[in-house]
């Protein structure tokens, strides 16, 4: 009985998900008394030993360039091999796409319970139960899973990445799985332009129909950029095409989890936050000192966004030290 | 070419959310229901703009529900579809649904299974890529575009920052989100049409449920926004530098 991670990885390289994944697994072990180690599919970049500072003790690869891009029934049959060597009782994936398209099959392949978008560490004092966010991020639900495998997929950015052991190494262990035949052929990969994934962004910026067009969307930008963070919108200014439809955050967008959402000219209609209220801060800038998204924020400002937003720039370009 | 969409029911997206009997169950009493967006806006829209280019394509509808979610399919039906089947039984958890779900596949023989990407309640994200496992077909998630070229697939998903373009042959089980269509609304002629639209009931299969919801929770009450005046943007950025400690 041991925690096995899935470390996703994303054109060779690990990803934020990933590590909170491994920090987790890593706790879970401690906490259930046993050892946690990690499973990557395909080619990687990284240094796979240094991921021994999260905690884990081994890292099995299956380096097999063919394995760079996702086929979820190959991947699947890979896992449930990994298992089996492993002995491991308690699989951990990441909350991302990946994550997704692969738990529910090796819940399947395995007959183990799985729980998706867990929130903290299960209570394991009786029986096993996991903390997982329902209703859009309105509500939370203590699931019990009830087979002696069992599968958790974590909400992104609910539980931080943390170094347990600043210079352990994990040892990389080859693993050859049997592979099933590929079904799903990958034609082409493009990532969004831009520094960070909104998923991955934990500082936001995000604008909404106050502001009335895409020619205003420099300041938005320009603030997100400063802070280090990424810029997203409201679900009528995807509609409007006057952002890309991946920026769009809300119920039937993107659901996010920044430490700090910064909303500027965005009401807060419910759909709206149910995307965004995990965000650990949230800032909330709107002419309309009515707008329900008030009552969800941390802060806030009654004003107009292009006196404001202007002079929020300047504010941090004194805190950063840039001219 | 046979389409099969999964629907679902959830309560409508301004919906109050609480719970009753200690926590155990959603308060649904004066709650509101639609169609799980992600099944309407994109599953069963995108199964329709496929139908419209291909009129011998037929659409099959599956909901696994008790009686109560009858009007929901039939509003799924006024969008569209041709018939629609309702697996008699409580959804008792993903493994559950999606165990039902596949027994009705396996009698229909489809080419496409299209799900949303999840319930706007209980956000599995599972349903889809659990029924692809037990029907021992490729399964794409999160898609949000979608071409079929004969017998072969172009999907674009989503994946870590960015977009892949995959090749798939049919069957394939896809789980759909956002880019795949444009919502629509029935018009009446939908309306009067789904009445008489077949709509048939069968009884579960045996299946097991693999985990159960023990309780409910309410996240805590936010303490109240701070505000700060309009002229003095600084103070907001001293209190996220040094209070909020984000920046």
């Amino acid at each position: 009985m041991s925690v096995l991670i899935y470390i996703d990885q994303s054109e060779g390289h690990i990803k934020k998900a990933a590590l909170e994944a491994l920090s987790y697994g890593s706790q879970l072990a401690k906490q259930t008394g046993t050892t946690a180690e990690g499973i990557v599919i395909g080619t990687v970049k990284d240094d796979l030993g240094s991921l021994g500072q999260y905690g884990i003790t081994q890292v099995h690869q299956v380096a097999n360039p063919q394995l760079d891009h996702l086929d979820a029934q190959v991947f699947t049959g890979i896992l449930a091999q990994a298992v089996q060597l492993t002995g491991a009782t308690i699989i951990i994936f990441p909350g991302n796409a990946d994550g997704k398209t692969i738990a529910p099959r090796l819940s399947v392949r395995l007959k183990a319970a799985l729980v998706s978008g867990a929130v903290g560490l299960p209570d394991t004092t009786n029986g096993f139960i996991v903390k997982k966010s329902v209703f859009s991020g309105k509500a939370f639900a203590r699931v019990s899973l009830k087979t002696d495998i069992k599968i958790i997929t974590l909400n992104p950015n609910a539980f931080p990445a943390v170094v347990s052991a600043t210079d352990a190494k994990a040892a990389v262990v080859p693993f050859n799985a049997t592979l099933d035949a590929t079904k799903v052929k990958s034609l082409s990969v493009n990532k969004v332009k831009g520094d960070i994934p909104l998923s991955e962004a934990e500082i936001v910026v995000s604008g909404g129909r106050g502001l009335k067009g895409p020619e205003n969307w420099g300041m938005v930008e320009e603030l997100a950029k400063l802070l280090g963070g990424a810029t997203a919108c409201s679900r009528p200014v995807s509609d409007s095409d006057w952002r890309p439809h991946h920026e769009h955050v809300g119920q039937t967008g993107l659901a996010i989890a920044p430490n700090l959402y910064i909303a500027i000219g965005i009401s807060g209609a419910i759909q709206h936050l149910a995307g965004v209220n995990r965000s650990k801060t949230i800032v909330v800038i709107n002419k309309d000192p009515e707008a329900p998204f008030f009552k969800a924020a941390d802060y806030g400002i009654v004003g107009d966004a292009f006196e404001v937003v202007p002079q929020l720039i300047e504010e941090v370009k004194k805190l950063k030290g840039v001219a | 070419m046979k389409i099969l969409v999964c629907i679902s029911k959830s309560p409508d997206t301004t919906a109050k959310i609480a719970f009753t009997d200690n926590n155990t169950k959603f308060a649904a009493a004066g709650v509101q229901w639609i169609i799980n967006p992600y099944d309407e806006w994109y599953a069963l829209v995108k199964a329709i703009e496929i139908k419209e280019k291909d009129t011998s394509a037929v659409i099959h509808l599956v909901t696994v529900g008790p009686a109560d979610v009858e009007p929901i399919i039939r509003k799924a039906l006024a969008l569209g579809g041709d018939e629609a089947i309702r697996v008699n039984a409580d959804s008792q958890d993903s493994f559950y649904v999606a165990a039902q779900i596949a027994e009705i596949a396996r009698q229909g023989g489809y080419d496409l299974i299209f799900t949303g990407k999840e319930t706007i309640d209980y956000n599995g994200s599972s349903v889809g890529g659990m029924i692809a496992e037990m029907l021992n077909m490729p399964f794409v998630g999160l898609a949000n575009h979608f071409e079929l070229n004969g017998n072969t697939s172009t999907i674009t998903r989503e994946i870590e920052g960015g977009e892949e373009k995959v090749e798939v042959d049919l069957p394939v089980v896809v789980s759909c989100q956002q880019g795949m269509a444009e919502a629509r609304i029935p018009n009446m002629r939908g309306i009067m049409a789904a009445r008489t639209k077949p709509l048939k009931v069968v009884e579960p299969a045996a299946a097991d449920s693999l985990t159960e919801i023990v309780q409910f929770e309410l996240p805590p009450a936010k303490e109240g926004v701070k505000l700060i005046p309009a002229d003095n943007p600084a103070e907001l950025i001293r209190l996220l530098h040094e209070e909020a400690k984000v920046i």
